[in-house]
């Protein structure tokens, strides 16, 4: 029933040298983005969140595994020429708007630079398309001569989002695109992205780390922590019946506005490095639940009800 | 109810200098801090929040801040007016201050022992030896493990989260009556965010301090203050327990800012929004502050700054058209 799936990942893998020792920053990381669809993919600092789009959209090379983009194969080896061919239907979005724009570039011409790097439209068609994409994002189309100090942090972000679909992509990676804004901007964006969505048809890769902004965005969300997948589920599903310890605990952690009945034990210590991997289950040591398997061996990603994956050994017999 | 607050901030008025002059960064600014208690003053970029609170010790730089109005009454005295000398008894001692990035506010070149041992000595007149021992117990007091051996670290070695629990091993060394936390939580990871909050709320209860709580995050205060204040571009728009404040928000932007946080616990098909922009500072507004904002902006708004009235139960805001339709309900 679904739709067909434009993104497909499996086994992703990313090192990175440090001071002699290697650093596991992906870790065996599978997915897929369907048609149309949004994932989420939250995650704390240093769980590969950011590192898993990077390697999307080809900002870093593979260190190994599979990435099929529009069912075409970008191997990790001679990604480059492969990547030219999909890359433009698909885009990204940063973080913070503020240094990802040039500050000496009028808004038109960094929204338009796409359109004149791949060149064949005419001066007046490129300017049609600036102010339609100006609209697009909810920006007065008489504004484009303006820097983007002259913009708030939300209008700048509209310039970013603008920016990336100028190409038309299909699929666009977006990386905390709302994190540096305030609330009363951010409701603002992720509405946008939710507009631009229908309208386009677009699917979005959607990061970030704050649960509830990925809830009111994504129709599935992947959890990661240490460089891996724990959990993968619509997001009804995730956020009310969330199965790793992990997933619960960091829907337990984030304070909210409605006053909480009970208030759920905190999860004790801290992200493990991912120079000296722990054995087993990355989060073992912090586990409430781990028991003797969990330090010896690492759980696979398993679908434990239809269409929800955990990496637990927890809840390794079928149900 | 008629106790003395620990402190009150009162009609305070901070400028900034711009390209454009002196600009007021915040207005007519009042609140006050109970004994004991956490107050939160939430808001967003340019709200004023964190000028006030780096008021409160004077912290801004002398060459482009001045304090045009106001009282900062503290323990009898005006804080404002209090001479360099002794304010420096008070900054670290009876009043101590978080900050947001546990990572720039430690020094990179001196060691933890170094930096919590500072203030035992400068405000205790603890002696090299007994000043370390107390530095140990306030490690351990912030549940860092192997306390005797970490203390000889530099900040670099030390995580995000355990940064900040020696920034506040630190800022708890003189047991403050009132700790200023600015932000304290927003650079960490959520699961350390929760333990850091955990921690401060422990700590409040031993040392029996008060903590005044600046942050943007509605969730943190909604879990950790007693009341809140609520501050837009510049000016404190609403002020009131926490219960009221999310139960029964009166400031239409107050309301706004609550129903425009995300939802955890439930879907939603699109967020609500408060449209337009934050103003910038220097931009000046006739009227209130919040009316090309406001969807229920009526022509007094246009037209006069609205007081900040109280409506019987502690409860403040900034609005007469609101205030006014309550008082006909």
């Amino acid at each position: 029933m679904s739709a067909p799936s434009i993104v497909v990942v499996r086994d992703l893998v990313k090192t990175f040298a440090a001071r002699g020792a290697l650093l596991r920053a992906v870790n065996g990381v599978s997915f897929d983005v369907r048609r149309s669809e949004t994932l989420g993919l939250v995650g704390e600092s240093g769980s590969g969140k950011s590192t898993t789009g990077r390697i999307l959209v080809g900002l870093e090379a593979a260190t190994s595994g599979s990435i099929k983009l529009f069912g075409q194969e970008i191997s990790s080896t001679g990604g480059k020429a492969a990547l030219a061919a999909v890359r433009r239907r698909l885009q990204f979005v940063f973080q913070d708007p503020q240094n990802s724009l040039n500050p000496r570039m009028r808004a038109q011409d960094a929204i338009a630079e796409p359109l004149d790097v791949v060149g064949g439209l005419s001066r007046a068609a490129r300017n049609d398309r600036v102010r339609e994409l100006l609209e697009m994002v909810g920006l007065p189309s008489s504004c484009g001569d303006r820097f983007p100090h002259e913009f708030s942090g939300g209008q700048r972000q509209r310039i970013g989002i603008a920016r990336a679909l100028a190409l038309r992509p299909e699929f666009v990676i977006c990386d905390e695109p709302v994190s540096s804004l305030d609330v009363s901007m951010q409701a603002q964006i992720v509405n946008l992205l939710l507009d631009l969505q229908e309208r386009l048809g677009l699917s979005f890769l959607f990061i970030a780390h704050d649960l509830a902004v990925v809830r009111s965005i994504s129709a599935r969300v992947a959890v990661m922590y240490a460089g891996s997948i724990v959990e993968i589920a619509p997001k009804r599903e995730l956020y009310t019946f969330p199965r790793h310890p992990y997933t619960q605990a960091l829907l337990a952690a984030v304070p909210r506005i409605t006053p909480n009945k009970t208030r759920t034990a905190v999860v004790t210590g801290e992200l493990p490095s991912l120079i000296d991997t722990v054995p087993g289950c990355t989060f073992h040591p912090r586990c409430p639940f781990a028991f003797e398997r969990c330090r010896a061996e690492k759980p696979e990603l398993r679908e434990i009800a239809p269409g929800h994956l955990a990496a637990c050994h927890l809840h390794e017999t079928p149900v | 109810m008629a106790e003395q607050p620990l402190l009150s901030v009162e009609n305070l008025t901070v400028q900034f200098c711009g390209d454009a002059g002196w600009v007021n960064a915040i207005e007519g600014v009042d609140f006050a801090v109970r004994s004991g208690e956490c107050l939160g003053i939430v808001g967003e970029s340019g709200s004023g929040k964190s000028v006030s609170a780096l008021s409160i010790l004077k912290l801004h730089s002398r060459a482009n801040a001045r304090y045009a109005s106001g009282v900062i009454r503290y323990g009898g005295r005006d804080l404002l007016t209090l001479p360099q000398r002794r304010l420096r008894q008070v900054r670290g001692g009876e009043i101590a201050m978080i900050f947001q990035d546990p990572m720039s506010s430690l020094n990179p070149v001196l060691t933890i022992a170094d930096q919590i041992m500072e203030p035992l000595r400068q405000h205790q007149g603890l002696s090299a030896r007994a000043a370390r021992r107390q530095a140990i117990e306030l490690l351990e007091m912030v549940r860092i493990s192997d306390a005797s051996h970490r203390i000889d670290d530099y900040p670099h070695r030390l995580s995000g989260g355990m940064r900040q629990r020696v920034m506040i091993a630190i800022a708890v060394a003189c047991r403050p009556k009132l700790l200023i936390a600015d932000e304290p939580t927003t650079a960490l990871d959520v699961t350390i965010q929760s333990q850091i909050l955990e921690l401060l709320r422990e700590l409040q209860r031993e040392i029996g301090m008060s903590v005044l709580l600046i942050t943007h995050d509605l969730g943190v205060v909604a879990e950790f203050a007693q009341r809140v204040v609520v501050m837009y571009a510049g000016r404190v728009v609403e002020s009131a327990s926490v219960a009221a404040l999310f139960e029964r928000p009166l400031h239409p932007y107050t309301e706004g800012l609550i129903r425009a946080v995300p939802n955890l616990d439930e879907d939603v098909h699109r967020l609500a929004t408060i449209p337009g922009n934050i103003p910038d500072p220097s931009t000046s507004i006739a009227g209130c502050r919040f009316n090309p904002r406001c969807r229920e902006a009526v022509k007094s708004c246009l037209a006069e700054p609205p007081a900040l009235v109280d409506t019987g139960v502690g409860h403040f805001a900034r609005c007469p058209p609101r205030i006014a339709a309550g008082r006909i309900v």
